[in-house]
C-alpha cells in the first residue's frame, strides 16, 4: 500500500516536471500539427492512388496520421523520455544514488516515465489530434466501448515503450556513452513504430515481420483498436506479452549490470 | 569597406571555430564513423518510406518515383548543406537559458559566425551524401529532354536551396531570442520544410502551396524550378521567369534573415544569473 503511493508520487513528479516547460509544449504542439498536415496530404495522395491500402480507407489513414502525431512525444517514439535521464545518470555515476533508494529501480523509472507520458499526451498530443479531427475527415468511433479499449491499449503501449527504452538505457553500463544506442533507438523507433508508413501498408514479408515486433504495440495497435480494425482482446494480449517479456529482460540485464559493473565515480 | 571586412572576419572566425570542432570530433575516430553512418541511416529513412510507398503504387500525385527522387535529392542536399553550415543554431535557446550565450557576445568575433560554427559536426555530411546519391540516381533515371537551361538549373537549385534553408535557420535563431524555450517551432520550418519539399506540390492543398510559394518561399528550393525541368505543371499560376528566380529569392531571404538576426541580437536580455 505504502509503496503504491511512492510510485504514484514519482509519476506525479514526472508529470509536473514536463508540465513546467509551457512554451516548449506549445512549440511542440505547433510542430506536431505542421508535420501532421504534411503527412496527411501525402497519405491522402497514396490512398487516392491505392484505395484500401492495408485495409484502411482514406479517413482511417488520416486518423492514423493524427494518432501518430499525438503519440509521438507521448510514447517517446524517437527517444527522449526517461531513458535519456537514466543514461546520463549511469554515465555520471549518479545511478549509485538510485540503487541505494529503498525502491525498485525499474518501477521507479517506469512510474516517472508514465507520468511524463500522461503529460505529453494531454499537453502535447490532444491538440494536434483535435486539429486533425476538425479540419480533416477522420474515422472515429461514436460509442464508448472502442474508446475505453483504446485507453487500455494506450496504457499498455506506454509500458512497452518504456520497457524497450529501459533495456536500451541499461546498455550504457557497459558502453559508457549513449550516443550510438540513442541513434539506434531513434532509427528503429521511427521506422518500426510505423511513423514513416502504417505497418499494415508495409509490403510482403517485411510487413509480416514488422507487425509482430514490439514496436507494433505502440501506434499500430492503438490505432487498430480505436478504429475497430482488430479484436481488442487480441491486441491487449499482444501488447501485454511484449510488455512482460521486455520488462523481464530489463530485470535480467539490470541484475547483471548491478552485480558486475563498477559504477563510474570521481 | 567596413561591411566587407566584417564579412571576412566572420568567415575567418567561422573557419577557426569549425576547425576546432572538427579536430575534437576526429579524436574519437570510430565514434565519428559510427555517427556518420547513423546520420546517413536516419536521414535515409524518409526515402525508404517513399520506396515503401512505391512498392504499392506506380505514382504519387501523378509523379513517378524518379521524379519524386529528383525532388527528394534536391531538398535533402540543399537542406543538408544548410544543416552542416548552421545546423547547431537550434541549441541557441539552451545557450541563452544557461547563460553561456553571453560568453559569445564578449568575444571579439561576429556572434553569427560563432553561433553558426558552434558544435560544428562533420557527421552531418551523412545527410548531404545520402541526398546527393538519391539526386544522382534521379538525374540518370528521370525522363527529361535536357537543355542547357535545365541542366544549369540543377546546381543553381542546390546552391539557392541551401541559401534559403540557411536563411530559415538564421531567422529561427533570431526567433529563439524572443521565445527561448520554444526552439522546437523552428523544426516545423526546417525539418518540416525539407520533408514537405520531398513530395510533389500536386499532393498538397492549393493554400499550402500558395503559402510556401509567396509567404515562406521554400517552393523555390526545388518545387518551382524542378516542375519546369520535369515539364510538370505547377499547381498555381506563376509568371514564366519565376522558374529562374531561385537565386533572387535566396538573396532576399538571406537579407531579411540577417535583418531579423540583428533586431533579435539588439533586443537580447541576459538571464543575468
Amino acid at each position: 500500500m505504502g509503496s503504491g503511493r511512492l510510485y504514484l508520487a514519482v509519476a506525479a513528479g514526472g508529470f509536473r516536471r514536463y508540465a513546467t516547460y509551457r512554451a516548449a509544449t506549445v512549440a511542440g504542439v505547433f510542430t506536431n500539427t505542421a508535420f501532421g498536415v504534411i503527412l496527411v496530404y501525402t497519405y491522402l495522395a497514396l490512398w487516392d492512388e491505392k484505395p484500401h491500402l492495408g485495409g484502411y480507407d482514406q479517413a482511417q489513414a488520416v486518423t492514423y496520421v493524427w494518432l501518430g502525431q499525438c503519440l509521438y512525444a507521448t510514447l517517446a517514439i524517437q527517444g527522449g523520455g526517461a531513458e535519456k535521464d537514466l543514461m546520463e545518470r549511469i554515465r555520471t555515476g549518479e545511478i549509485a544514488v538510485d540503487l541505494y533508494r529503498p525502491a525498485d529501480l525499474q518501477l521507479w523509472w517506469l512510474a516517472g516515465d508514465v507520468g511524463r507520458a500522461l503529460f505529453q499526451m494531454l499537453g502535447r498530443g490532444v491538440v494536434p489530434f483535435t486539429f486533425g479531427a476538425v479540419f480533416f475527415p477522420m474515422a472515429l468511433p461514436t460509442s464508448v466501448t472502442p474508446w475505453a479499449a483504446f485507453v487500455v491499449t494506450l496504457l499498455l503501449a506506454a509500458v512497452v515503450s518504456f520497457a524497450l527504452r529501459y533495456l536500451v538505457a541499461l546498455s550504457v553500463f557497459w558502453l559508457m556513452d549513449g550516443m550510438g544506442v540513442n541513434q539506434v533507438l531513434m532509427i528503429t523507433g521511427i521506422f518500426f513504430s510505423g511513423m514513416v508508413l502504417p505497418l499494415n501498408a508495409f509490403p510482403g514479408l517485411l510487413g509480416d515481420i514488422v507487425r509482430v515486433l514490439p514496436w507494433a504495440a505502440q501506434i499500430q495497435m492503438p490505432a487498430d483498436v480505436l478504429m475497430g480494425e482488430t479484436d481488442p482482446l487480441g491486441a491487449f494480449a499482444f501488447q501485454a506479452a511484449w510488455a512482460v517479456a521486455l520488462l523481464a529482460a530489463g530485470r535480467l540485464l539490470q541484475s547483471a549490470a548491478t552485480r558486475r559493473v563498477v559504477v563510474q565515480g570521481g | 569597406m567596413g561591411e566587407r571586412s566584417a564579412l571576412l572576419e566572420g568567415l575567418r572566425a567561422y573557419r577557426l571555430i569549425a576547425g576546432m570542432w572538427m579536430r575534437s570530433s576526429m579524436t574519437y575516430r570510430t565514434s565519428f564513423v559510427v555517427t556518420v553512418v547513423g546520420n546517413l541511416l536516419v536521414t535515409g529513412l524518409d526515402f525508404v518510406g517513399i520506396l515503401l510507398m512505391f512498392s504499392q503504387v506506380d505514382s504519387l500525385g501523378g509523379w513517378s518515383l524518379p521524379e519524386i527522387a529528383f525532388l527528394y535529392g534536391l531538398s535533402v542536399t540543399a537542406f543538408g548543406i544548410a544543416d552542416l553550415v548552421l545546423g547547431s543554431m537550434d541549441v541557441l535557446g539552451a545557450r541563452m537559458r544557461d547563460g553561456s550565450f553571453d560568453i559569445l557576445l564578449v568575444r571579439p568575433a561576429p556572434v553569427l559566425a560563432q553561433v553558426g560554427a558552434d558544435r560544428f559536426a562533420l557527421r552531418r555530411l551523412g545527410r548531404i551524401t545520402q541526398g546527393a546519391v538519391v539526386l544522382g540516381w534521379a538525374l540518370v533515371s528521370v525522363d527529361v529532354d535536357w537543355s542547357a537551361p535545365k541542366a544549369l538549373l540543377v546546381p543553381v537549385m542546390v546552391v539557392s536551396g541551401a541559401a534559403i534553408f540557411s536563411a530559415v535557420f538564421v531567422a529561427g535563431a533570431a526567433f529563439q531570442i524572443f521565445a527561448q524555450d520554444a526552439a522546437e517551432v523552428q523544426n516545423a520550418f526546417t525539418y518540416g520544410g525539407t520533408t514537405l519539399l520531398q513530395y510533389p506540390p500536386s499532393v498538397f492543398g492549393k493554400d499550402l502551396v500558395r503559402g510556401v510559394t509567396f509567404m515562406l518561399p521554400l517552393a523555390f528550393v526545388n518545387w518551382v524550378p524542378a516542375a519546369y525541368v520535369l515539364g510538370r505543371p505547377y499547381p498555381i499560376e506563376l509568371p514564366r521567369w519565376a522558374v529562374f528566380a531561385s537565386p533572387l529569392v535566396a538573396v532576399a531571404c538571406c537579407v531579411l534573415a540577417g535583418m531579423a538576426w540583428r533586431v533579435g541580437l539588439r533586443s537580447y536580455r541576459s538571464t543575468g544569473s
